[in-house]
């Protein structure tokens, strides 16, 4: 950096902050707020992203112009979540809750059991493939309920694919939203999860008890 | 192990992802720039119009951020942006009939508390602008002069005596507070 004298220190500190503010929390929320609205009227806000507190920790929620794309667990790093939307989907990227306030509504309320059932626009553009169709039977596993990965896999049309099942939902980019916690093994256990089993396991007694 | 196939109805992407491979989500470069940005912007205009600099600074920079490639200096090329939007807002000022000295008597014109130091801002709003810009742009945004020659025209050494000479300007009509004791 720059090394100064104490006169020139004085001025560029001055400079840097009059008041003691300049770059204070209300001043940078006033420019982040109207940045956000400004991209919104301008089509420019790709993906827009807020985090939620939840019991199962922290989840990351992402949105495009189509729809909620992504739902990321705290274990799941949020920074890289969101480098890979940034990679995949676009650069232009931008905490911006209200366009998640829907989704979030609808989470706080499946949280505190009083939702069965998620009314949301999907972008599914992060799945393909047989993946994508896996995940898009999920959401016919009713509340409360399970399948295992043998019957999901038959119900996508390929009775084999019990693994590729597992991967679909591994790689789940709406977890939650798009119900993989339903999926378990034939012997009844719960298997993996993308947030962690202790999470599939909050989940499914959760739902299990409302 | 994943049995991947044609997708059935193809998603494509917004936006083209090959060549924005690598380059971080735009939240990141307001977090870490804007900061710096706005204290630039705030030294070359003074804080009535530094919120709508900032802005169009950031707007333009969104919008142009796809296309921008993924080893660039992003602060650089955001002091950029924000120079020529501070230059359009000056220019603005200049066509309006508004007479600029009467601006230092309103102090706080926005009401913000952020707005600081009347002192600063009459003292800075004295300055030949190519010395305002050139303090901005070495003493906050951190600009080689060569790098503020390229952006406001003019030699190197031209840059370096503008900032040096705003800077013994502003020790004169700046004074430490500790006079005031």
């Amino acid at each position: 950096m720059i090394t100064h004298d104490p006169d020139t220190a004085r001025l560029v500190s001055a400079l840097a902050a009059s008041g003691g503010a300049g770059t204070d929390p209300a001043t940078a929320a006033r420019l982040h707020a109207r940045l956000v609205a400004d991209a919104g009227d301008a089509g420019l806000l790709d993906v827009a992203y807020r985090t939620l507190d939840t019991p199962a920790g922290s989840l990351l929620l992402a949105a495009t112009e189509q729809g909620l794309v992504t739902v990321a667990y705290a274990v799941q790093d949020h920074a890289a979540v969101l480098q890979r939307l940034a990679d995949r989907v676009s650069p232009r990227v931008l905490r911006a809750p209200g366009r998640l306030d829907t989704a979030a509504r609808q989470l706080d309320e499946y949280f505190a059991g009083r939702r069965r059932a998620f009314d949301l626009p999907l972008d599914w553009r992060l799945s393909k493939g047989f993946r994508r169709e896996v995940l898009a039977h999920l959401p016919r596993i009713a509340y409360g309920s399970t399948e295992s990965y043998a019957q999901v896999a038959e119900a996508a049309g390929s009775p084999r694919a019990v693994r590729a099942v597992g991967t679909a939902c591994a790689t789940n980019p709406l977890p939650v939203v798009v119900p993989c916690h339903r999926v378990v093994r034939s012997d009844g256990s719960h298997g993996q999860y993308v947030g962690g089993v202790a999470v599939k396991d909050l989940l499914l007694g959760m739902e299990a008890a409302a | 192990m994943a049995r991947e196939r044609p997708p059935v109805r193809a998603p494509e992407g917004t936006a083209p992802a090959r060549e924005a491979a690598g380059k971080p989500p735009f939240e990141r470069l307001v977090t870490a720039h804007g900061p710096m940005v706005f204290r630039v912007v705030r030294a070359v205009l003074g804080p009535a119009d530094a919120d709508d600099a900032w802005s169009e600074t950031f707007l333009a920079a969104l919008r142009a951020y796809p296309g921008l490639p993924a080893d660039a200096n992003t602060e650089a090329w955001l002091v950029t942006i924000a120079h020529r939007k501070a230059v359009d807002v000056l220019r603005g000022n200049a066509r309006r009939p508004t007479p600029v000295d009467a601006v230092p008597e309103r102090p706080a014109r926005t009401g913000r508390p952020d707005d600081g130091d009347p002192d600063l801002w009459r003292a800075l709003a004295a300055l030949p602008e190519r010395q305002r810009q050139a303090v901005a742009y070495h003493y906050l945004a951190g600009l080689p002069y060569r790098e503020i020659a390229a952006l406001t025209g003019g030699s190197t050494d031209a840059a370096r005596r503008a900032a040096s000479d705003g800077m013994k300007t502003l020790r004169r009509t700046y004074p430490p507070p500790t006079e005031e004791r």
